[in-house]
């Protein structure tokens, strides 16, 4: 996937997660805590829904790599390179 | 073999359910009843549509609002804001013969009121506020302080300390007179912070959307299965036997029993303990009318009434007590639909009520105590509220040994156990506890309490409290 694709994919997961945000306005370098107010639950979720639908892990230690869309996107680029879009 | 086996289709149980179904565990939630709901469901008798739990869901919060349990949940549960419909309150009263003290959704209008019943207490109130924003959500060590030594220190007014705690304990302190300084900061939050609201159609509105997204995401509910034991083999839970006789394997166990009622179901626990067995139980009268409340000049969505200076929280020695109670109507929250509007008046009053006195009864007795207790109860409540008596086209009243029926709860208790076991653990490293006795009250609270549980199963490495930690009510 391309960091675009990868973008996309969590796009999709936080529509999934808050089905009442509007994502379009989504700043890709503020932290989803300040946006959102996602909590540690919410991340817990996003790691569960990769692990659940590209059988990618995040280990517990690196869970402040998805603070933002982009230190997700630079986390995730290399783990995500060589899955196939869905 | 299930992967999670949930004793309990009531919110708690449900609401875990639905976390594990969507990360693709199999899971199956026994019922015993033919109905969903335990604490809060609902019922239909002579053509209207009861509730059986639902004075109001507490922890409002408006749609777009991100913070706070109810944001929590439907991002948990994948609800929109909408699809529980919530109407807020109108407004609500804390009344005493002395005073009378209002208060709506946000803090605002009851801190105003504070200021304007209690001049001097002003700036006492914004320090108790100061620790409520302060408390630490679920730390085990600090929850068990005692509320009443806390707002002795704070106010000096004993009154305002009592009108405080009477809605506070009213919806959700299992202990008798005193009340842990946890569960007063998170009543006080979800009640005073927060506030009050309700779907058009009610709590079965709430609990429908839970079984159609449990069912759709391949979950399994056993309706009429009552668990007749969990079998322990080694220090772990290895299934359930049914009533009916048929085992079922499970690798988890989540239980909504109750803390007491789980331990006996065990196989490996010979002598249960119930020092902290709760035994706080209601009766409630519901009166239906010809008329709206509002057209007889009630326009309150909840008022919790006390009839003297001191607030009494206690188990009563009599089959009710009608010094203290709750009133609320359904009709009176902000509905916004077309067509919600009500052809009838709904109130419903809730009193403290004594099981064994009710549990001794004989059936006729049982009946006669019913007309005597109602006739009983809206004397009292008339006091506080216009006399709607002659307005009564029909009633319901349920007891103790109601709820006891339909939850399986010892006593009948409503907020069960007195001692709280806030990460659901147990004796057994795969028996967990949700629902009333983890801690969590209220619509919204059960289900956070569900989903706190269902998180820890999922995530199993990481330690019990890292997900538990923020999930409070």
């Amino acid at each position: 996937m391309t960091s675009e694709e990868i973008r996309d994919v969590i796009i999709d997961i936080l529509s999934d997660i808050a089905p009442d945000e509007e994502l379009g306005d989504l700043k890709d370098d503020v932290a989803f805590r300040d946006q959102l107010e996602l909590d540690s639950m919410d991340f817990l979720d996003i790691v569960m829904e990769l692990r659940k639908r590209y059988r990618v892990q995040v280990p517990e230690e690196d869970y402040g790599e998805l603070a933002s869309m982009q230190s997700t996107v630079t986390y995730l680029e290399p783990k995500m390179q060589d899955v196939q879009k869905a | 073999m299930y992967d999670t086996v949930i004793i309990g289709a009531g919110m708690s149980g449900l609401a875990a359910g639905i976390r594990l179904a969507h990360y693709d565990k199999r899971v199956c939630i026994l019922e015993r009843h033919t109905t969903i709901g335990g604490l809060n469901s609902f019922y239909r008798l002579g053509g209207r549509n009861y509730d059986v739990g639902l004075h109001a869901v507490t922890n409002f919060t408006p749609k777009g609002a991100r913070k706070g349990p109810l944001a929590r949940l439907l991002r948990q549960l994948r609800f929109r804001w909408d699809d529980f419909a919530l109407a807020p309150q109108v407004g609500s009263e804390i009344a005493f013969p002395q005073e009378r003290l209002q208060f709506g959704n946000g803090i605002e209008l009851l801190e105003s009121e504070v200021g304007r019943a209690f001049p001097k207490e002003r700036d006492a109130f914004a320090k108790l506020m100061e620790r409520i924003v302060d408390y630490d959500d679920l730390n085990q060590d600090l929850f068990e302080v005692s509320t009443r030594e806390i707002l002795a220190e704070i106010f000096h007014e004993p009154l305002l300390i009592e009108m405080l705690l009477c809605p506070l304990m009213w919806y959700g302190n299992p202990r008798e007179r005193d009340m842990d300084f946890g569960q007063f900061c998170i009543m006080f939050r979800s009640i005073f912070c927060e506030g009050f609201g309700r779907p058009f159609a009610g709590v079965r509105l709430i609990l429908k959307n839970l079984v159609r997204r449990f069912r759709s995401l391949g979950g399994e509910l056993k309706m009429r299965s009552g668990v007749d034991h969990i079998h322990v083999e080694n220090g772990k839970a290895r299934g359930l036997v049914l009533e009916d006789g048929q085992e079922i394997e499970a690798a988890q166990i989540i239980s909504s029993a109750g803390l007491v009622e789980t331990m006996r179901l065990c196989d490996d626990v010979s002598e249960v303990d119930t020092t902290h067995a709760g035994r706080l139980s209601f009766m409630e009268a519901i009166s239906v009318m010809d008329v709206e409340p509002k057209d007889i000049g009630f326009d309150k969505t909840v008022v919790f009434f006390n009839d003297s200076e001191q607030f009494l929280w206690e188990r009563p020695d009599t089959l009710i007590d009608g010094r203290t109670g709750v009133i609320c109507s359904p009709n009176n929250y902000a509905y916004t639909g077309d067509r919600e509007t009500f052809p009838e008046g709904m109130i419903r009053i809730t009193a403290q009520a004594n099981f064994d006195h009710w549990h001794a009864l004989d059936d006729a007795s049982y009946q006669l105590a019913k007309t005597k207790s109602y006739n009983e109860l809206l004397s009292s409540a008339v006091r506080f509220i216009p006399d709607f008596r002659s307005r009564v086209i029909a009633t319901d009243v349920f007891t103790p040994t109601t709820i006891r029926r339909f939850t399986g709860h010892d006593q009948g208790t409503v907020y069960g156990a007195t001692h709280k076991t806030l990460d659901g653990s147990t004796h057994l490293p795969n028996l967990h506890l949700c629902g009333t006795d983890q801690g969590f009250i209220g619509i919204v609270g059960a289900m956070m309490g569900g989903i706190s549980i269902a998180n820890y199963c999922l995530s199993g490495m990481s330690s019990h409290d890292s997900t538990v930690m923020e999930s409070g009510s």
